[in-house]
């Protein structure tokens, strides 16, 4: 019976100070499948793939391979049983070249010298068999993040690894580099591979994996087969409730001006080319403006330059008929500006920092919370609970948790939390979703339209089509640091937004 | 039993369960080069290096106070540091140029009365350090030069402008050091003269200990107060942890690089006005081309602290005392090298607590899963 299963984990508990991060937990993956691990953030997928790669105990349970018990003590034994990982963040070598880091740790030598014809010669085979394209002499600083991942994946493949585990691979790629992915994740897997992927898109999960278990609070809930499973089933199985896909909202009635970017040019630092061209929009109160495009177009150093991050060439923004473009940060958050940054770990939140301390972080200089000098951290904490309640934000020692041992999901809730309670004038949240499960998408997305209803003007700026369709009330798509189109989100479809982010459309934007 | 493991696996028993370790791994490590150094001695030495200050009495436990005081604002100032995201390795140079300004005011501003005269000496000591460390600082935030390789640089540029300096104004040809300071800017005893003395037949034999430790204090838990509990504090630490985040909400964080590099000059600047104010049987600046020891001790008296003002305080004293204890290892048979040799392994092994901090929970764990 046991034999048509490659790998079984059964009854896999694994609990950490405060937490059962897998209680029981069952999962068994078919030779040549693709088999989806659903879960929320916190659900214990992460945790149960590193059981399995060997960087976990379990205080309990067992890990078979082809029916037999094996003992995973380090990635190398994992290793050793064909189990390979691609992690969510890289484990790249920023200055070697992709061959380098493909052959790192299994390198071919003579008398102590590197042969690196051998290798070359398998890792372009492996490219060609499965399509995986990369350029085997360049620095991996200076590849895109798609082809960074297809590095990953032939290490996997060149250490002969029959069991691929794919942590949130998407998380990080274009729309069309997702489609490939998954292109290459059915070949692998139409060539005897056995694929785990973690995810917590449903969409990914209804179009690659054969099998899906889905886990929630480090529970396991079922296995169910994919093509007989409705996404709403799957959700619900994973939430433990109904979620909306799409969000209720009424028409938004725009008011005055009040966010103005008059022809804001931000000079790039790579090339000679602008990385923000002229751009000029006014977000309304009372409207969510989307900017929508391709990653890498422009929008992060438009955000820094609205935000006050980042240098301007030239240009003005007004906030409220007041121009602001040579405020400091701290006078435009002041003013009534928030910011929801597109890096929640670089730029959002000081992770070694408690939750109330990083909930303060925009406003420990005020009365509210200071007095001369001192942090009231009573206040601090009561504030902190309150937040903590309002948004549902969840960790294991409430508002002394560190930021760092939270899950994505509740990070980003104790960002929003923060700005939204700044009670902004403009709140720009940029890719706000970026990495969350269903549950914590619709709740984000909530908050946004519900600002957006309490008379504040928005500015979303995101990569994900299903949210600036759903979302905004108006999108600008920009393109190589220019505004293409000016659209309206009833009257286009998702085709052609995405032929004006490729740039191949271009409509004359009166603004 | 179960609120016994409680407090084993607490964080407050862990930090401070893991220095203790530390040192006392330390002390073995040093015993091992008593033992191949002198084996004959070894046990006898070992036994001066624990009764550490004690050897010599009262007086020799003021000493050790004495030798304490530059050490905590020392460790303070690469804690501090530390907790700020910075290596202030530049110690050495920030205290021996607060020290010649101490001493220099000390020598020359005569016509100041008594507290007025050493206060002034500390300010200026304070001060110069924090000038040493404004150079690093600002490296640092504008033009992204290392802190360490800055302040290695300014320690160099210190030790040899504080020789010429002391050499051309200040100088004793006779004794060949820097001349005493004037009586009104010696720190007073605060209290401390009548504890730690020897009475030597009726005549007290006093320790140089005098007010600067108490001071030591006072900045320590200052200090403490700073990091903790105020504004200040809050940017300076958000900033050492993330600079992207600390400029996101609104703090300028080159200002809190250079703010933390002064401050943590002016600490050690202090420190080199506290141990030179001390009256003719204290010390003296010597013009040697070494960099100062109780600059780099501040390395390893922060580590062994983790860095908390508070635990520094008592880092400090461990290791003056084990300085002291080592000290009197010459009325053995040891050459002074091997001296300096285990002295400097105790503390430097001890350094290693940090590790052990790490280790700790860790070991007692599988010790739990074992018996099950």
């Amino acid at each position: 019976m046991g034999m048509e299963y490659i790998i079984e984990m059964l009854n896999i508990t694994k609990s950490f100070p405060g937490i059962i991060a897998n209680d029981a937990i069952t999962l068994q993956l078919r030779k040549g499948e693709i088999h989806a691990l659903l879960g929320e953030n916190g659900a214990g997928k992460s945790t149960l793939m590193s059981v399995l790669f060997g960087l976990y105990q379990p205080e309990n349970g067992v890990i078979t391979k082809a029916g037999k018990e094996v003992s995973i003590n380090n990635p190398n034994d994992a290793n050793n049983l064909g189990i390979g990982m691609v992690h969510q963040h890289f484990k790249l070598i920023q200055n070697f070249t992709v061959l380098q880091n493909i052959i790192l740790g299994v390198e071919t030598t003579k008398n102590g010298f590197l042969k690196m014809d051998e290798a070359r010669t398998k890792v372009m085979a492996l490219s060609d068999q499965y399509g995986l394209k990369v350029d085997p002499d360049t620095l991996i600083e200076d590849i895109t993040v798609g082809m960074q991942q297809r590095v990953e994946i032939l290490k996997m493949l060149y250490r002969d690894n029959e069991i691929l585990i794919f942590d949130e691979p998407t998380a990080v790629l274009t729309p069309q580099e997702i489609e490939e992915l998954m292109k290459i994740m059915k070949e692998l897997a139409g060539e005897g591979k056995s694929i785990l992927f973690i995810t917590h898109k449903l969409n990914e999960i209804k179009s690659t994996a054969d099998r899906c278990t889905v886990l929630r609070k480090g529970k396991y809930i079922g296995t169910v087969d994919v093509q007989t499973t409705s996404k709403e089933t799957m959700s619900e199985m994973m939430v433990g409730r109904k979620i909306q896909f799409t969000i209720d909202k009424n028409p938004s009635i725009p008011n005055a001006s009040h966010f103005e970017v008059r022809s804001l040019t931000v000079s790039s630092k790579r090339s000679a080319k602008k990385a923000v061209n002229n751009v000029s929009f006014t977000v309304k109160k009372g409207e969510i403006l989307c900017i929508a495009g391709i990653d890498g177009n422009g929008q992060s150093e438009l955000v820094y330059a609205l935000t006050g991050l980042g240098p301007i060439e030239s240009g003005q923004i007004f906030l409220n008929g007041k121009e602001i473009t040579k405020m400091s940060v701290r006078d435009r958050n002041v003013l009534g500006m928030s910011h929801i940054p597109e890096d929640r770990h670089k730029d959002g939140l000081i992770l070694d920092y408690t939750l109330a301390e990083n909930l303060i972080l925009k406003k420990y200089f005020t009365p509210e919370f200071q007095d001369h000098g001192f942090i009231k951290f009573n206040a601090t904490h009561t504030y902190a609970d309150r937040l903590i309640t309002e948004f549902d934000i969840r960790s294991s020692q409430g508002s002394k948790t560190m930021a760092r041992s939270m899950s994505g999901g509740n990070q980003q809730k104790a960002i929003l939390a923060r700005e939204i309670n700044n009670d902004p004038e403009i709140l720009i949240a940029v890719q706000p979703t970026r990495g969350l499960d269903v549950g914590a998408i619709e709740y984000i997305h909530k908050q946004l339209v519900e600002q957006r209803n309490s008379g504040k003007a928005v500015l979303l700026v995101s990569l994900e089509l299903d949210e600036v369709m759903n979302v905004s009330d108006r999108i600008l798509v920009l393109f190589e640091g220019e505004i293409v189109a000016d659209l309206m989100p009833a009257e286009t479809t998702v085709q052609e937004l995405g032929l004006y982010m490729a740039g191949s459309k271009r409509k004359e934007v009166v603004l | 039993m179960k609120t016994f493991r409680k407090i084993l696996l607490g964080e407050e028993f862990n930090r401070a369960t893991a220095s203790i370790i530390a040192i006392l791994i330390g002390l073995l490590v040093g015993f091992l080069v008593l033992l191949i150094s002198n084996s004959a001695e070894a046990l006898a030495g070992f036994k001066i290096i624990l009764s550490g200050g004690f050897s010599t009495g009262a007086k020799g436990m003021g000493q050790v106070l004495y030798f304490a005081t530059p050490l905590i604002l020392t460790g303070l100032s690469v804690g501090f540091a530390f907790k700020t995201g910075l290596f202030n390795i530049g110690t050495p140079g920030q205290f021996i140029i607060g020290a010649f300004a101490a001493v220099y005011i000390g020598v020359t501003c005569t016509f100041l009365p008594a507290p007025l005269h050493w206060i002034a000496a500390l300010l200026a000591a304070t001060i110069a350090g924090g000038l040493w460390a404004l150079i690093p600082g600002i490296l640092k935030a504008y033009l992204n030069v290392h802190e360490v390789i800055s302040s290695i640089m300014m320690n160099y540029i210190g030790m040899y402008l504080a020789n010429y300096l002391t050499k051309s104004t200040i100088y004793d040809i006779r004794k060949a050091q820097s001349l005493n300071v004037a009586d009104s800017a010696v720190l007073p005893k605060g209290g401390l003269d009548y504890i730690f003395y020897n009475d030597l037949g009726g005549v007290k034999d006093l320790s140089t200990v005098n007010s600067g430790i108490w001071i030591a204090i006072v900045v320590a838990i200052l200090i403490y107060f700073i990091i903790n509990k105020t504004t200040f504090g809050y940017e300076l630490k958000a900033c050492g942890f993330n600079q992207n985040a600390s400029n996101y909400a609104g703090i300028n964080a080159k200002r809190s690089i250079v703010l933390s590099m002064v401050i943590a000059g002016m600490l050690a600047g202090l420190g080199g006005g506290l141990l030179y104010l001390s009256g003719a049987s204290g010390r003296h600046l010597k013009v040697v081309d070494m960099l100062a020891v109780e600059g780099f001790n501040g390395i390893p008296v922060a580590l062994l602290g983790l860095s908390n003002p508070i635990g520094i305080i008592f880092s400090a004293f461990i290791i003056a005392y084990i300085t002291q204890g080592g000290n009197y290892l010459q009325t053995l048979n040891f050459a002074p090298e091997v001296i300096d040799i285990i002295i400097a392994c105790i503390i430097y092994f001890s350094a290693f607590a940090l590790y052990f901090r790490k280790l700790l929970p860790f070991l007692i764990k599988k010790g739990r899963g074992d018996r099950q």
